[in-house]
């Protein structure tokens, strides 16, 4: 870059807030002709950065230049008219079309409306050659493509349109080693080209391979922007991780000691209740040894799509396991099996408290006393089948007073609860029904701080009444706040287990990307089909 | 008096308002009319609603767990026909032949649920292919002629002297009150309600969503059965051919009910006034000498006003509810 000359895209003092604070402050400039990697842990803020380039959401203050001009995108169209495109981590095609019915979607007839396929065909053939994707033929419906190949074409329609600066989010989550190869080639012709892209990744091998600079986000703000052969994998971690964070505290064991002594529970404390062994399922996680015990909190860290939400809903058997299974205490761990549906793993004392609340948990416009009492109802009932709404009504009442539910009444729907009161409701239908092992799935995602405490204290209460808990949680605070005993998981892989002794969010980050680090240790890939 | 957890009850100003619409068509049709309010009027209608109502109670059941049965029409051909031909050539008396109608509906039903539950199939083509399978059992039990039974089965659609009702209709009634009571005060009204409204979250609540969806079917399925079986008594004969159309017409009530189609929203006795709105308006238009296009045509357009105004309903439902609007945290 000469002095006189803007870079591609400058970004000055970029502030954006949803519910809390997401980017504080970010400088950044990307220049024309570079890969430029964007790291960082789980909200850090990486994504939300490209998002407000890309002009899905706009910056609550702050500047940004496209080469010198003042930029401010109103929509992701506006920003594409400026030659600013984003893949995304989500598949955008229409599986039932063609690749090249998708690759043109948007210009795909002429003024009467009608399609020439020809020139169709032939404008496909031209986009998918610049990727070197040659051997795709455009009439193949993208359905009939393995997940790896239709990243591919999603690339290549947002190539296909005139582009200066390319948001590229994980693209190579969904690829194998010779797709990565042919995607980094392309990636060198566009750079060459003078296109500045923006390269999201966890991988750090790759981000050695292809980036001519990385820069560091954590918590919102950019720490740090060096070059690519300047910055080795253990610098990435340690400006990824921050300063050392206070360890887990100590639990006193004669609490749960004393507990479940009161409690005559049959289960002594801190024995194991559950044996996890060897358990797998195809494309999420793999070889997963596990033991739980009785008044424990086991945490689970790991990035985000590392099978940590697959792992909690095959233990629950919401999803089955393909390999290995669990032993429970009930039969003296005599007996190896997979839980088929989520009633045998309650049967078997698993309850578990979903991360998608609104989509897989709640019953969003039922009363919360329907929501709470749910799971009871099979019990709550005379013989003739009817309900004992007095007791439901009483049980959701008490849920309400123990989990400090604000309510206006037991009949109010649960669509209008907050946020936070609305993953009490959800943990309360759990805790009526006496479960030995309780898995938590991101207990306090989209939560206001005052329940998230409360949400951390209920579940310490809950092992300190000799429960074996897990807990899944992307947030390092709320893993050293809450567990006894973390292990991580990085893409499908159990990658480290720390006690208070060991665990610092350091370590925890450099296991999260372990199983990331080395290219064709990939253990889950996904089905490809073609 | 202990509360419904079902949810915010709607249920009697809806009622009401379907009320409301029957006394006004009723109102109506005696003013434009001079025969209308009179005993020929009641025993056509007690004639028509038997059949239509139960058939509807079941569509009413698998709307609310957001699916659809096609087939009650052809299924109740079926069953009436098995009725018909164990009385008519096996010389069955009326008990054991009744039974038999309901079984066969209970296959059917069970039927459709299961490959619909259990293999996740979209429960419009389980029951499309249902439609065509109970049809062709009708023409094949009937060897596609309608029998004659005559006054055998004749009690059953007769008025019971000193009560002035027919066994059918005070059967439909008594159904339509035991599926109200169901929905409204048994766990397994409220699993309906729960599995329309996020199945989802049932199935990961530990209940066994295939088993009640199944069931579900069964009911619409024995309920398509007893249908058949009022129009036997009503007709003296069982028609292979009939109750074609007839799944539509339930839809039609049960959507003029305010049952909503998407699941997890409904009311068995409001279904029952959509089947006597469809009813009254029906036999009026037809003493008014209005022809059977012109009946079709108005009905459509009930149909279509009723689901409009079900659309508007959810907004002014917000507005009367507004002082549940969450005062503070995110949502």
């Amino acid at each position: 870059m000469t002095a006189g000359e803007p870079p591609l895209l400058a970004i000055d003092a970029l502030h954006k807030q949803f519910a809390v604070p997401v980017l504080r402050g970010i400088d950044f400039t990307l220049r024309a002709g570079e890969i430029h990697a964007l790291m960082g842990s789980n909200g850090a803020g990486k994504s939300t950065l490209c998002n407000l380039i890309a002009g899905i959401h706009r910056p609550d203050s702050g500047n940004m230049r496209l080469s010198g001009q003042p930029y401010q995108p109103a929509s992701l169209h506006s920003a594409e008219a400026s030659g600013v495109r984003m893949v995304m981590q989500e598949l955008n095609l229409f599986p039932t079309l063609s690749i090249a019915e998708n690759l043109c979607f948007n210009r795909l007839g002429n003024r009467a409306g009608v399609i020439n396929h020809q020139a169709l065909r032939d404008s496909a053939r031209a986009a998918l050659a610049r990727l070197n994707l040659d051997e795709l033929d455009p009439d193949t419906p993208v359905s009939a493509l393995g997940v790896g190949k239709q990243q591919l074409v999603e690339i290549a329609r947002v190539l296909a349109q005139p582009v200066r600066l390319l948001i590229l989010d994980e693209p190579t989550a969904a690829l194998t080693d010779p797709q990565i190869d042919q995607l980094f080639g392309q990636l060198d012709i566009l750079r060459s080209a003078g296109i500045g892209i923006i390269y999201i990744s966890h991988r750090m091998s790759e981000i050695q391979r292809v980036a001519d600079r990385v820069s560091i986000l954590r918590d919102g703000a950019l720490i740090a922007t060096e070059n690519a052969d300047e910055m080795d994998v253990e610098r990435m971690v340690h400006l990824m991780a921050g300063p050392a964070m206070a360890r887990i505290p100590p639990k006193t064991p004669t609490t749960i000691a004393a507990t479940a002594a009161s409690n005559g529970s049959a289960t002594k404390p801190g024995h194991v209740v559950l044996k996890i062994e060897q358990l797998g399922r195809q494309g999420a996680f793999t070889d997963i040894n596990l033991e739980l015990r009785a008044g424990e909190v086991l945490g689970i860290g790991g990035l985000i799509g590392s099978g940590r939400t697959e792992l909690l809903r095959t233990l629950f058997g919401a999803d089955t396991a393909d390999t290995g299974g669990i032993r429970l205490a009930a039969d003296d761990f005599s007996r190896l099996q997979q839980l088929r549906n989520p009633a045998e793993a309650i049967a078997a004392g698993i309850g578990l408290v979903v991360e998608d609340r609104k989509g897989q948990g709640l019953l969003l416009d039922k009363s919360i006393a329907l929501n709470i009492g749910l799971g009871q109802l099979g019990t709550l009932h005379n013989r003739l089948g009817i309900v004992n709404d007095k007791a439901i009504a009483d049980n959701s009442a008490e849920i309400c007073r123990q989990l400090d539910i604000k309510h206006d009444d037991l009949q109010q729907p649960v669509a209008q609860l907050s946020g936070g009161n609305q993953q009490k409701v959800l943990i309360g239908r759990w805790l009526l029904r006496d479960l030995q092992i309780l898995l938590f799935d991101e207990p306090g995602r989209g939560v206001d701080a005052r329940s998230k405490l409360l949400i951390q204290e209920l579940i310490r209460d809950l092992a300190a009444q000799g429960k074996a808990v897990i807990v899944v949680s992307s947030e390092t605070e709320e893993l050293l706040a809450l567990a006894d005993r973390v292990v991580v998981l990085s893409n499908g892989r159990l990658a480290g287990e720390f006690t208070a002794d060991t665990v610092s969010e350091q370590a925890l980050l450099e296991a999260s990307f372990r199983f990331y680090t080395t290219a064709g240790q990939k253990v889950a890939p996904p089905l490809e089909i073609s | 008096m202990s509360p419904s957890i079902v949810g915010r009850i709607r249920l009697p100003w809806n009622s009401l308002g379907l009320v409301a619409v029957l006394l006004v068509l009723i109102l109506l049709f005696s003013s434009l009319s001079d025969y209308f309010f009179s005993a020929v009027t009641f025993r056509t209608l007690a004639n028509q609603i038997p059949t239509l109502t139960v058939v509807a109670v079941g569509m009413t059941f698998v709307l609310l767990i957001a699916g659809i049965d096609l087939s009650v029409g052809s299924v109740m051909a079926l069953c009436a026909a098995v009725m018909g031909v164990l009385m008519a050539d096996s010389g069955w008396p009326l008990v054991p032949a009744l039974l038999a109608s309901l079984l066969t509906g209970l296959a059917c039903g069970s039927f459709s649920g299961l490959v619909s539950a259990r293999w996740a199939i979209p429960s419009f083509v389980v029951t499309l292919g249902m439609l065509e399978i109970a049809r062709g059992g009708a023409y094949l039990v009937t060897g596609s002629e309608t029998k004659y039974l005559g006054p055998a089965v004749g009690r059953i659609g007769e008025p019971i002297a000193g009560l002035g009702l027919s066994p059918a209709l005070i059967g439909a009634i008594v159904v339509v009150a035991l599926a109200q009571f169901i929905l409204v005060k048994t766990v397994f009204g409220r699993y309906m309600i729960a599995i329309g409204t996020n199945e989802e979250a049932v199935r990961l609540s530990g209940i066994n969503t295939v088993r009640w969806k199944v069931v579900v079917f069964a009911i619409a399925g024995v309920l398509a059965a007893l249908g058949g079986v009022f129009q036997l008594g009503y007709l003296q004969s069982a028609d292979p051919n009939a109750g074609i159309g007839l799944e539509l017409s339930a839809i039609a009530a049960v959507v003029i009910g305010g049952t909503s189609l998407s699941g997890g929203r409904g009311s068995v006795v409001n279904t029952f006034l959509g089947v006597l709105i469809i009813a009254v308006m029906q036999t009026g238009l037809a003493q008014l000498g209005v022809s059977e296009p012109g009946k079709r045509i108005i009905t459509g357009l009930v149909i279509i006003g009723a689901v409009l105004f079900d659309q508007y309903r959810e907004p002014l439902g917000k507005l009367l509810t507004r002082r549940y609007e969450p005062k503070r945290g995110i949502s």
